[in-house]
């Protein structure tokens, strides 16, 4: 009716709103898939997430669906057909240091590039964030942080601390009504992830069926396999820019082998500490030796004495 | 009917235009949230010009990303008070600014009556004015 100035955002995102999709080809319209993912960025958001995570093959595989939806769902509208947008909701379960976390971090952005959510940031809270100290508290508390996700996705770490059933007065489901009200009424608007342990995650859906239900996709974190945890340690420390020198590389896959028979297995995350540890001795080595002139080789190599001299080679107890 | 030529309040950003849509009002909110602006709704039933401070409802949203945490917020004012004046209003929180940057009527009640012009005869023939809304002689919330 009449122009409304600064609306028309310049960038470089495909524009999340479907009509405006398809008003922004006017041209020729999309027939086929490919056509779609040529002016999508959908097959490098695949591509990436190939590339940077490791295994996880079902969580991939449910990203590549929910992708191909996507384009399927375009190309229905194109020709008239009625298509509604998924519930998108998740629910990840896993041990620990399976990525759960990671993923979420990256769905943010993932749903944002495949178009289903308009803003594309992360919202990470916990209990705390949601539950309120004394009555009336909680609503609130729990309405500000769904507003703020407006847009984007909410990720609820450890979700299973909402509920606590020894505790019949506790403010948690109060949090977990509203956001059950917001889940289902406002789909469009935002994405809720939640996440946690598989066995605490059970009971808490067990608790709350209605929750349960309104989770379109339950995505079990598989345990990494060694060769797979070999290949994360070593783009943690590509990143890092360091690298295994001779022969740590091997004495790093025994050490996992080791590891991974110990209690509380923490998967990536046990492999970063260990890298972690690995850099503390590397460092103190280097130390050691006052008057020695360091090369960036020298300074950026992991040796197989830094992985031997864990505690694990030497005993068959404790957890290095 | 010097006060209310058209029978509209007019006062903040639009108030001379028709209605603006639920559409148009998003495309403002996200045009406040792209500058940084934190939105707040308020609402009245005594929008006298000088009343300068409605009442609150909720608090302001700081941290939104997105026009539909404003507008969820904004359809709730609505539903409670259906017939009373709302807007919303962006609030700029840059040092040395901080002040309302925007602010427009998003609700009105189905009739508005404006404003009437008193005239207080003071000492000689010295006249005095005043202006007051023809529904304030009446309790809150039964104005209009």
């Amino acid at each position: 009716m009449y122009a409304i100035p600064g609306i028309h955002r310049t960038g470089a995102q495909p524009s999340p709103v479907p009509e405006e999709v398809a008003t922004a080809a006017p041209a020729p319209v999309a027939r086929t898939v490919a056509a779609v993912l040529a002016d999508a960025q959908i097959e490098s958001v695949l591509q990436e997430l190939d590339t940077d995570l490791v295994g996880l093959a079902p969580v991939k595989a449910r990203i590549r669906d929910i992708a191909a939806l996507l384009v399927i769902d375009r190309l229905r509208m194109n020709l008239g057909l009625a298509a509604q947008a998924p519930s998108l909701h998740m629910c990840f379960t896993g041990n620990p240091g399976t990525g759960k976390t990671t993923v979420a971090l990256r769905m943010a952005t993932i749903l944002h590039r495949l178009g289903y959510v308009r803003k594309g940031h992360l919202v990470a809270v916990t209990r705390d964030d949601l539950v309120g100290q004394y009555i009336g508290h909680t609503a609130p508390k729990t309405r500000e942080v769904l507003k703020k996700a407006m847009g984007g996705v909410l990720f609820i770490d450890e979700a299973y601390y909402l509920y606590r059933p020894e505790n019949e007065r506790d403010y948690g489901q109060e949090a977990i009504e509203i956001l059950l009200q917001v889940m289902e009424n406002q789909r469009d608007d935002l994405v809720v992830i939640l996440a946690g342990y598989s066995d605490r995650m059970d009971t808490f859906f067990q608790s709350n069926p209605g929750m349960s239900s309104r989770i379109a996709h339950h995505l079990a974190f598989p345990d990494y396999a060694p060769p797979e945890l070999m290949q994360i340690a070593e783009k943690m420390l590509a990143t890092q820019n360091y690298h295994f020198g001779a022969g740590a590389s091997e004495a790093f896959g025994r050490y996992l082998e080791l590891r991974l028979r110990q209690p509380h297995f923490a998967n990536a995350r046990s492999v970063r500490n260990a890298l972690d540890r690995a850099r503390l001795r590397q460092a103190s080595r280097l130390f050691a030796d006052r008057d020695r002139e360091l090369s960036a080789q020298d300074l950026s190599t992991l040796t197989e004495a830094d992985f031997l001299a864990s505690r694990l080679f030497h005993t068959t107890q404790g957890d290095a | 009917m010097m006060t209310n030529p058209t029978g509209r309040l007019t006062q903040g950003q639009f108030s001379f235009l028709p209605e603006l849509t639920d559409a148009e009002i998003t495309l403002q909110i996200e045009y406040g949230l792209g500058k940084g602006y934190a939105w707040s709704v308020e609402y009245t039933d005594d929008p006298h010009p000088r009343n300068t401070y409605w009442d609150m409802y909720g608090m302001p949203m700081f941290d939104l990303q997105d026009a539909a945490g404003v507008l969820q917020e904004l359809t709730a004012c609505r539903q409670a008070f259906p017939r009373h004046y709302i807007r919303l209003m962006a609030f700029n929180a840059t040092r040395g600014v901080e002040s309302v940057a925007m602010c427009f009527i998003v609700n009105r009640p189905p009739v508005e009556h404006g404003f009437m012009l008193e005239r207080q005869e003071a000492q000689g023939r010295n006249l005095r004015y005043t202006t007051s809304g023809y529904g304030v002689s009446r309790p809150e919330g039964e104005r209009y």
